[in-house]
């Protein structure tokens, strides 16, 4: 299992950071209990499973949500 | 394609200004119709592009936003040809965040000062003895990392060659520069200002007290209340609430426009905002003024609180105790003082270190047999003498007889805020020394602040004697004030205290006492960044410093109030509208939208008076 921290543009709207969630949380991997998106500073962290998900797997699907990512760091659990 | 129009928002939304302006200039002025409705026409299907791009993205991850609402809204409005209408709403919505993201990172200013402290770069000693710049994700612990002056240390470590001085003013809060030389640690963040060092990494990244205190205000920032989670599952179902609202009164009045005005009116934005905002805009007070609240459920716990704890040492007073008076019981003092020396060098307790500093240059004989009685003192063997050094209880237990003289001194000693202690050579006593801790300078003022805050008790409970907490409740004007206290006897009194439902701080220096920090609601830790401080407390003072104790207290409660005034703000406000659609005839889909964009900015900016709270007394 790995934890990843992933800084985004900054967020406006706690819209936004409602749907970062739903969709890091949708996909197949990703620890769905560890998401958390932390609105005021920006950032979306989240445990996975290196095996089954790639961070770049995460990273584009929040790209395509329309946010911008600014830098991801992965840690060994 | 969607990502360009996503990045263009406030250019559309300025394009939608121009049009409209345009739209009206040729309908009032030229009476021209045909190109009032181009414009507007224009205006609308541009302002809606992003709104409909992230309401398509916000529907495929199965969240109903306020996107949707009004991307529906303005859909409707286009169809039943009410184009004045959506453009004017696509162009406030558009614009309205524009100036939330604005107002937003203003709110967000001061943490993100503290964040960008962070160092980036070091200059690492690579295999060939070289140094080379490299990113601080780079250095792994152990790594020799060279620092110039004027750089910023880059991770936690000790000095391997050189000296200089730093300024600590980002661990500490306090920007007196530091001495620093082979063996000192140093600190990430912190600034060499002169000097030039050699350090070994210990400690890297978020392992780094400064990463841990980014993580920690962070993470504060973000931590949400019973309050928020609440307004979030709120929210979660309230948006598609008003979906369904909107759909029934189309159902039953076949009216449109009634139906995405309700759309429009509905939009939750500044419920959701108001907490957050308030939030964020504390604790970036708070980090500026050195004091971290660890998130918002402390900031609604402190600003309640009805009883503040101390502990004594270090914390209402200075916690360098000094000889104030002694008395010697022997003609031989010269003897009595060498052994009284020889035992407590020994012994690193700071009436220990009081006394050896107290007696200074003497005589030094090796001590054998050491034994540490605890809650009473040691007892050693000094030249073949048994040398006992305590309080008045290990006397008593070495069988040491007291006389009237002496018993008369301990009682004035005791009187005058001393703690004890007494030494006996050979079952016989033959000194006597009282030992005083300065109070705190301003100490008194801030207690004063306190009690005009509205904290009811300010209790002392300390290790010490009776007589001296005594003296510094006295001094101090405190409400009680108990001695004797052990840790486990402060802990029952807290438990005690919860019983009776009072609302609990307790204000320790985060060492000796993280059992009481942990068990009171609010434990505040007086530390100079110390790890264990950081890690049990809920609030830290940083550089230990008192004063800011009133102004953590002032800020919770105005950060409370705040977010109070931000949730009637918005509750207010929706169930306005709302009424008004009903009963009114002068509301419509335009200025509904200005309302509701215009109670988000009057959120964002309430919160933001938090940045510049000050104590005003």
């Amino acid at each position: 299992m790995q934890s990843a921290t992933i800084q985004l543009e900054t967020l406006t709207c706690p819209s936004c950071a409602q749907k970062i969630e739903n969709a890091t949380k949708a996909l197949g991997g990703v620890e769905k209990e560890s998401v958390k998106v932390l609105f005021n500073s920006s950032k979306v962290k989240f445990d996975f499973d290196a095996e089954k998900i790639s961070i770049e797997d995460v990273e584009k699907a929040i790209t395509a949500l329309g946010y911008e990512v600014k830098k991801s760091q992965v840690k060994v659990k | 394609m969607q990502r360009f129009i996503l990045s263009k928002k406030n250019h559309i939304a300025l394009i939608g200004a121009i049009l409209i302006i345009v739209g009206f200039t040729s309908e009032l002025g030229f009476k021209n119709e045909t190109v009032a409705a181009l414009s507007f026409t224009i205006a609308s299907v541009l302002g809606v592009a992003p709104i409909a791009i992230q309401a398509y993205q916000a529907l495929k991850v199965k969240v109903v936003s306020i996107d949707v609402l009004v991307t529906i809204a303005v859909v409707g409005a286009f169809f039943v040809k009410n184009l004045e209408e959506s453009a004017i709403v696509t162009f406030l919505f558009l614009f309205g965040s524009f100036l939330e993201q604005r107002t937003l990172n203003k709110t967000r200013s001061a943490i993100k000062e503290l964040t960008e402290m962070a160092p980036e770069s070091a200059l690492k000693q690579m295999e060939n003895g070289e140094f080379e710049e490299v990113a601080v994700d780079e250095v792994d612990v152990g790594d020799i990392l060279l620092v110039k002056t004027g750089a910023k240390i880059p991770v936690d470590g000790t000095v391997l060659t050189g000296e200089g001085h730093i300024n600590e003013a980002s661990i500490t809060g306090e920007s007196v520069p530091v001495g620093k030389k082979k063996d000192s640690g140093v600190y990430a963040g912190t600034i060499l200002e002169n000097g030039t060092l050699q350090i070994v990494a210990d400690r890297i990244g978020e392992d780094t007290t400064f990463g841990r205190i980014i993580e920690l205000v962070e993470e504060a920032q973000d931590s949400k209340s019973e309050a928020e989670r609440f307004i979030d599952r709120f929210s979660k179902y309230y948006t598609p609430a008003v979906l369904v609202l909107a759909i029934i009164v189309w159902l039953f009045s076949r009216d449109i426009e009634l139906a995405i005005t309700i759309l429009v009116l509905g939009c939750p934005g500044a419920l959701v905002i108001g907490v957050p905002v308030s939030n964020v805009a504390g604790i970036g007070n708070g980090a500026r003024h050195g004091v971290l609240l660890k998130g918002s459920e402390v900031i609604g716990d402190f600003s309640k609180v009805d009883t503040i704890i101390f502990d004594k040492t270090g914390t209402l007073t200075v916690g360098n105790p000094k000889v104030a008076d002694r008395e010697i019981y022997t003609d031989n003092s010269e003897e009595a003082l060498s052994y009284l020396a020889s035992v407590e060098k020994e012994s690193d307790h700071p009436l220990a270190k009081a006394v050896s500093k107290h007696i200074g240059d003497i005589k030094l004989y090796p001590v054998e047999k050491t034994d540490v009685i605890k809650g009473g003192g040691i007892v050693a063997h000094v030249d073949g003498h048994r040398v006992a050094v305590g309080n008045v209880a290990l006397m008593e237990q070495e069988n040491v007889y007291l006389n009237e003289k002496v018993r008369a001194d301990i009682a004035r000693f005791e009187g005058m805020g001393n703690s004890l202690v007494l030494t006996s050579i050979d079952g016989e006593l033959k000194a006597l020394m009282g030992i005083r801790d300065q109070i705190r300078p301003g100490v008194k003022e801030d207690l004063q602040r306190l009690k005009k805050l509205g904290v009811k008790n300010l209790v002392l409970l300390s290790g010490d004697n009776q007589g001296t907490v005594d003296l510094v409740a006295r001094e101090l004007g405190l409400t009680e004030a108990h001695g004797h206290m052990l840790p486990e006897d402060k802990s029952a009194y807290i438990e005690d205290l919860k019983a009776k439902s009072h609302i609990v701080a307790f204000v320790g220096d985060g060492v000796n006492d993280s059992p009481s920090l942990a068990l009171a609601q609010i434990g505040i830790a007086m530390g100079g960044g110390t790890d264990v401080a950081i890690e049990t407390s809920d609030v830290v003072l940083m550089n230990s410093d008192f004063s800011r104790l009133p102004h953590a207290l002032g800020l919770t409660k105005a950060t409370a109030n705040n977010m109070r005034q931000n949730i009637a703000i918005a509750v207010g406000v929706v169930l306005v509208l709302l009424a008004s659609v009903f009963f009114s005839e002068w509301m419509n889909m335009s200025i509904g939208m200005l309302v509701h964009e215009a109670s988000i900015l009057v959120v964002i900016l309430n919160g933001m008076r938090l940045l510049r709270y000050k104590l005003r007394y």
